[in-house]
C-alpha cells in the first residue's frame, strides 16, 4: 500500500514540479544577461493557456497524430516512476536504467511520426533532425549506463540508493549525461527551445502542427523528461541513501544543474546540425574515458 | 545411434523447427491472396510446389543428424530458393539477383564442404555425435581452420558483412511471402549452422573466435542499418535490416562463444538466450514487415517509398500491422524487439562485470555500438513508415490503393499477434530458451535464477535486475489513459483545418518531406563510408535557355567497389591466363589427366 502511495506521490511531484525547472532556468538565464525576465511560473501559465485554447488539427493527418500526445505523455510518466526520488524506486520491478533509453525512444518515435503525418516540410525536417540527433545520443547514453553499471554492479535503479565514494568516474559520467541531457531536452548548443526558425528546426519544428491541449500535453511531457534527466545526473554524482537530509541534497543538486544549464545556454552558441555530431562524438569519447576510469577504479 | 536413425529432435532443432513453421505458415496463408491475379494458374501451382519444397528443405536442414544429408538439404534449400528468387523471370533484375545469389550460395557451400571434409578426416563418420567426439581430439590448428571455414560458409548464407552482397538483391526480388521466409527464416538456418557446428560439435576453445564473431557482428549491424537508411526501395530497405539484425543475433551468439572459452557458464546461457530470442523475434517481425511491404506493392504496384504516402487512410489494417512491426524492430517497449535488445545489452554489461581490463572496454564499446544501431534503426523506420503511410499520397499509385484481401491480412494479423505475445510473455519464453541453450552447451541450468516471479524477467543470480514487460505495458496504458482524462477534462473544441502552408500557395504532396531528404543528415554524417556523389545535368533547349535540371544523388557501395569488383576482375584475368593451357590438342589433355592422377596418388601417400 505504501508503494501505491509513493507512486502517486512521485507522479504528482513530477507533474507539478517539472515545469518549474524550466521557469527557473529561464530566470537564471535572464539574470545572467542582466534582464528581469519572465516569472518562474511562466511555464505554468503557458500550460494553462494552452489547455484552455481551441485545438486545430490538420485534415491530412491520421490517428497517429491524435494518439501521439498520449503516448509521449504516458512514456515520460512511466519513466518518471522508474527513478528513485522518495524511496529507492517505486516501480523498480518494471524496468531498469537501461530500459529508460528505450522508453524515451518510444515517445520520440511517435513524435517523429506525428511530425511526418501532417505532410508539412517543417515537420519532416524536424523529425529527420530529431532522429539524427537522438541516434547519435544513444551510444553516449548507453556508455553512461555502462559506467554506472561497472561502478555499482547492476543496472537496477535501486543501486542509486546507497553511499559510494564520489569518484572521478562518476563525475565524468555525470558530465556525459549532462551533455546527453542538453541534446535530449533540445537545449542550446544542440537545439533551441525558444524558437522554431529554420536554423533551429529540430524539436520545436517537429511539434509545430500541434496546438491547444495536445501541445500542452507534449510540452508538459518534455518538462517531465527534463526533470527525470536532472534527477539522474544528481543521483550519479551523489547517490542518495534516503536518510537524513536527502531531500535537501536533491534540492541543492537540482539547483546546481539548473544553473549549469542556464550558464551553458547563455555562454555557448547554438551549433550547426553537423557540429552537433561532433558535440555528441565528444560526449561519446568522454564516455569512453569514464569507462576507462571505471576499469581503473578511480 | 543406428544408421537409420538420421533424425535429431533435440531442443535446438525443435526451436528452429518452431521458427521455420511459425513464419512459413502465415506466409503461406498470405500467399493465397498475394498470388491471385498476379500470376497465371500454372505459375501459382508451381509457386506452391516450390514453397513446399523450400519449407521442407529448411525443416530437413535443422532436423537431420548427419552431415552429408545436412549438406544435401542445404543445397536443395539454396537451389529451391534460387528458383523462387527468379520466380518473376520476366524481370531482368530477377535474373541478375538470382545469379548473384546462386554464385554466393555456392561459394558458401564450397567453404562448408571443405570444413565438413576436414571434420570427416578426423571422425571417419558423418554422424553428428561421432564428429562431436572426434572434434575433441582435433589439433588446435585444424580446429581454427575448420572454424574459419564454417564461419565463411555460414556467414555467406547469414549475410554477415562483407558477405552480405547477395542479400539486398535476392530478398526483395522474390515474391513477398518468399521474401518474408527468406529474410525471416532462411538466413536463420545459417545461425543454426553456427550454433550447431561451432558451439555444439566443434566446441569453442579459443577466445578469439568469439571476439572475431563479435567484431563481424558489430560491423554487420552498423553497415546494414546505414545502408538501410539510404535505401528507398521498401523491400530492399527491409533486406538491409536483415543484415543488421543478423548482426544483433550474432552479438548474442558471439558473446556466448566468448564466454564458453573463458568459462563463465552462467553468461554463456544468458547471452545465447539473448541471441536466440532476437533470432525468433527477428523472424517474426521481419516476416511481418515483408508481408506488409508485399501488401503495399500489391496495392500500389511500386516499392519506391518516394512515390507512396497516405496509405494509412487507404489501407488502415496494413498500416497498423506495419507500425507494430516497425515498433518491434526499433526495439520499442513493450514489444518483442525491445526485450531481446535489452537482453543483449545486459549480456554485454554482465560480461564486462566478469572480465578484466581491455575486454571490459571492448564489451562496453560493442554495447554502445548496439545502442547506436537501434537508434539508427528507429530513424530508418520512422522514415519507412512515415513516408510510406503518412501524409498525402505522392503519386496516383498511392492515391488509388485499396486494402488487401482477407487471407493476406490474416497472415499479417497472426504475426502481429506473435510480436505482442513474444513481448509480453518474455519471462516464459526466456525459460524455454534457457533449455535450448543448455542442451547446446551442456551446462546445467537447474540452479540458475531464470525464475518466473510476477511475470518479471529476472536474469541475474544474486543481483536483481528486473524487466517486466506486462507491467510496463500496463503502466503505459494506465498513464496514457490518465493523459487522455486530463485532455478531455479541458475544453471540447477541436477544429479540423489544413496543414499550415507558411501563408501562401496551396499545400500539396509536392511540399512533403521525402525519404531522400529525411536521410540526408545521415548521408552527410556517414559520408566517409557512404561516399555520396551527385549528378547534376542541365537539359537545354538552346544555349541560352535551360529547360530543366536533372539532379541525382547516389552513394558508392564500398564493398562492391573495393572488394567484389577487384576480385571479379582478377578472376577473369586469371581465367584468361589459364586459357593458354587449352590449345585444343587431345594429347596434351591426356597428359594433363596423367599429371593430375600422379599428383593425387602422391598426395594420398604423402598425407
Amino acid at each position: 500500500m505504501t508503494k501505491v502511495f509513493f507512486i502517486i506521490l512521485q507522479l504528482i511531484l513530477f507533474l507539478l514540479a517539472a515545469p518549474l525547472l524550466s521557469g527557473l532556468i529561464s530566470k537564471v538565464k535572464n539574470n545572467i544577461r542582466m534582464r528581469r525576465g519572465q516569472s518562474i511560473f511562466q511555464p505554468y501559465y503557458n500550460l494553462v493557456k494552452l489547455f484552455s485554447k481551441e485545438e486545430v488539427v490538420s485534415g491530412d493527418s491520421s490517428w497517429i497524430f491524435k494518439v501521439t500526445p498520449f503516448i509521449v505523455f504516458s512514456s515520460m510518466l512511466t519513466a518518471a516512476i522508474l527513478i528513485p526520488v522518495f524511496i529507492f524506486s517505486p516501480m523498480h520491478q518494471m524496468g531498469d536504467f537501461l530500459s529508460l533509453i528505450f522508453i524515451f525512444a518510444l515517445g520520440r518515435f511517435f513524435m517523429a511520426l506525428a511530425a511526418l503525418d501532417t505532410g508539412s516540410s517543417f515537420g519532416g525536417m524536424g523529425a529527420s533532425r530529431e532522429m539524427f540527433i537522438s541516434s547519435l545520443v544513444e551510444p553516449a547514453f548507453c556508455l553512461v549506463v555502462f559506467c554506472v553499471f561497472l561502478q555499482f554492479g547492476s543496472t537496477d535503479i535501486a543501486v542509486f540508493s546507497g553511499v559510494h565514494p564520489v569518484s572521478i568516474c562518476s563525475f565524468i559520467t555525470a558530465i556525459v549525461l549532462f551533455m546527453v541531457t542538453l541534446a535530449e531536452t533540445s537545449r542550446i548548443p544542440v537545439d533551441n527551445q525558444e524558437t522554431h526558425l529554420e536554423l533551429t528546426m529540430v524539436h520545436e519544428a517537429m511539434v509545430l502542427e500541434y496546438s491547444g491541449r495536445s501541445l500542452a500535453l507534449i510540452e508538459w511531457s518534455s518538462y517531465i523528461k527534463q526533470m527525470i534527466l536532472f534527477f539522474l545526473i544528481a543521483q550519479i554524482v551523489f547517490p542518495v541513501n534516503f536518510s537524513g537530509l536527502w531531500i535537501l541534497w536533491y534540492f541543492v543538486w537540482i539547483i546546481i544543474i539548473v544553473i549549469a544549464v542556464a550558464v551553458v545556454e547563455v555562454f555557448v552558441a547554438k551549433m550547426r546540425l553537423f557540429r552537433v555530431a561532433d558535440f555528441l562524438g565528444f560526449a561519446f569519447v568522454l564516455g569512453v574515458i569514464a569507462v576507462v576510469c571505471a576499469i581503473l577504479g578511480v | 545411434m543406428g544408421n537409420l536413425n538420421i533424425l535429431l529432435f533435440d531442443p535446438l532443432s525443435l526451436f528452429f523447427l518452431f521458427v521455420i513453421l511459425g513464419v512459413s505458415l502465415p506466409s503461406a496463408i498470405y500467399s493465397c491472396g498475394y498470388l491471385k491475379n498476379e500470376y497465371s494458374r500454372r505459375k501459382i501451382i508451381f509457386g506452391w510446389l516450390l514453397l513446399l519444397a523450400f519449407v521442407f528443405s529448411m525443416v530437413l536442414v535443422v532436423i537431420v543428424n548427419n552431415i552429408l544429408i545436412f549438406l544435401v538439404a542445404w543445397e536443395i534449400m539454396s537451389l529451391v530458393s534460387y528458383f523462387l528468387v527468379v520466380f518473376d523471370s520476366e524481370h531482368e533484375k530477377s535474373i541478375q539477383a538470382g545469379l548473384i545469389y546462386i554464385v554466393m550460395a555456392h561459394i558458401g557451400t564450397a567453404f562448408l564442404s571443405a570444413a565438413f571434409l576436414l571434420m570427416y578426416k578426423y571422425a571417419h563418420s558423418f554422424d553428428f555425435f561421432a564428429v562431436k567426439n572426434a572434434c575433441q581430439l582435433m589439433p588446435a590448428q585444424v580446429k581454427n581452420i575448420v572454424f574459419l571455414l564454417l564461419l565463411v560458409g555460414f556467414g555467406t548464407k547469414a549475410g554477415i558483412v562483407p558477405l552480405h552482397v547477395w542479400l539486398p538483391y535476392a530478398h526483395p526480388q522474390a515474391p513477398s511471402h518468399i521474401s518474408s521466409i527468406m529474410s525471416g527464416v532462411m538466413i536463420k538456418t545459417a545461425i543454426y549452422g553456427i550454433v550447431r557446428f561451432v558451439m555444439f560439435i566443434l566446441g569453442v576453445d579459443s577466445s578469439w573466435w568469439g571476439i572475431l564473431v563479435l567484431v563481424l557482428a558489430v560491423i554487420s549491424c552498423l553497415v546494414g542499418v546505414i545502408y538501410a537508411l539510404m535505401e528507398h526501395d521498401l523491400k530492399k530497405l527491409l533486406a538491409y535490416h536483415s543484415v543488421e539484425n543478423i548482426g544483433i543475433i550474432l552479438l548474442g551468439v558471439g558473446l556466448a562463444m566468448f564466454f564458453v572459452s573463458i568459462n563463465l557458464p552462467y553468461l554463456v546461457i544468458f547471452s545465447l538466450i539473448a541471441g536466440l530470442y532476437h533470432l525468433i523475434n527477428h523472424a517474426i517481425f521481419k516476416g511481418l514487415l515483408f508481408l506488409c511491404a508485399g501488401s503495399v506493392y500489391k496495392a500500389c504496384g511500386t516499392r519506391d517509398i518516394e512515390k507512396l504516402g497516405g496509405l494509412i487512410k487507404k489501407m488502415p489494417q496494413t498500416a497498423a500491422y506495419f507500425l507494430i512491426g516497425a515498433m518491434a524492430i526499433s526495439a520499442l517497449p513493450p514489444l518483442n524487439g525491445f526485450v531481446s535488445e535489452w537482453l543483449t545489452l545486459q549480456a554485454f554489461f554482465l560480461g564486462a562485470l566478469n572480465t578484466a581490463g581491455g575486454i571490459k572496454l571492448f564489451l562496453g564499446l560493442c554495447a554502445a555500438m548496439l545502442a547506436l544501431t537501434s537508434g539508427l534503426a528507429a530513424a530508418c523506420f520512422v522514415k519507412a513508415f512515415g513516408i510510406t503511410f503518412l501524409a498525402q499520397p505522392r503519386s496516383h499509385y498511392a492515391a488509388s490503393a485499396k486494402e488487401v484481401s482477407l487471407s493476406m491480412r490474416a497472415g499479417m494479423l497472426f504475426l502481429s499477434f506473435l510480436i505482442v505475445v513474444f513481448g509480453l510473455a518474455a519471462a516464459v519464453i526466456m525459460k524455454l530458451l534457457a533449455k535450448v541453450a543448455s542442451s547446446v552447451t551442456n551446462i546445467d541450468i537447474s540452479n540458475m535464477g531464470f525464475s518466473l516471479n510476477n511475470f518479471t524477467l529476472n536474469p541475474q543470480i544474486g543481483k536483481s535486475i528486473y524487466l517486466s514487460t506486462p507491467l510496463l505495458a500496463l503502466w503505459l496504458i494506465v498513464l496514457g489513459a490518465g493523459g487522455f482524462a486530463i485532455y478531455s477534462l479541458f475544453g471540447k473544441k477541436r477544429r479540423v483545418y489544413k496543414t499550415w502552408d507558411c501563408g501562401y500557395y496551396k499545400l500539396d504532396s509536392r511540399n512533403e518531406y521525402t525519404a531522400t531528404a529525411f536521410s540526408k543528415p545521415f548521408r552527410i554524417a556517414f559520408s566517409f563510408f557512404l561516399l555520396p556523389y551527385r549528378k547534376t545535368q542541365k537539359i537545354r533547349e538552346s544555349f541560352y535557355h535551360v529547360k530543366s535540371f536533372s539532379y541525382e544523388t547516389h552513394t558508392t557501395s564500398v564493398f562492391k567497389k573495393y572488394i567484389y569488383l577487384p576480385v571479379i576482375a582478377w578472376v577473369f584475368k586469371s581465367a584468361k591466363f589459364m586459357r593458354r593451357i587449352q590449345p585444343g590438342s587431345i594429347h596434351l589433355y591426356l597428359s594433363y589427366i596423367l599429371v593430375t592422377v600422379l599428383l593425387l596418388i602422391m598426395f594420398m601417400y604423402k598425407f
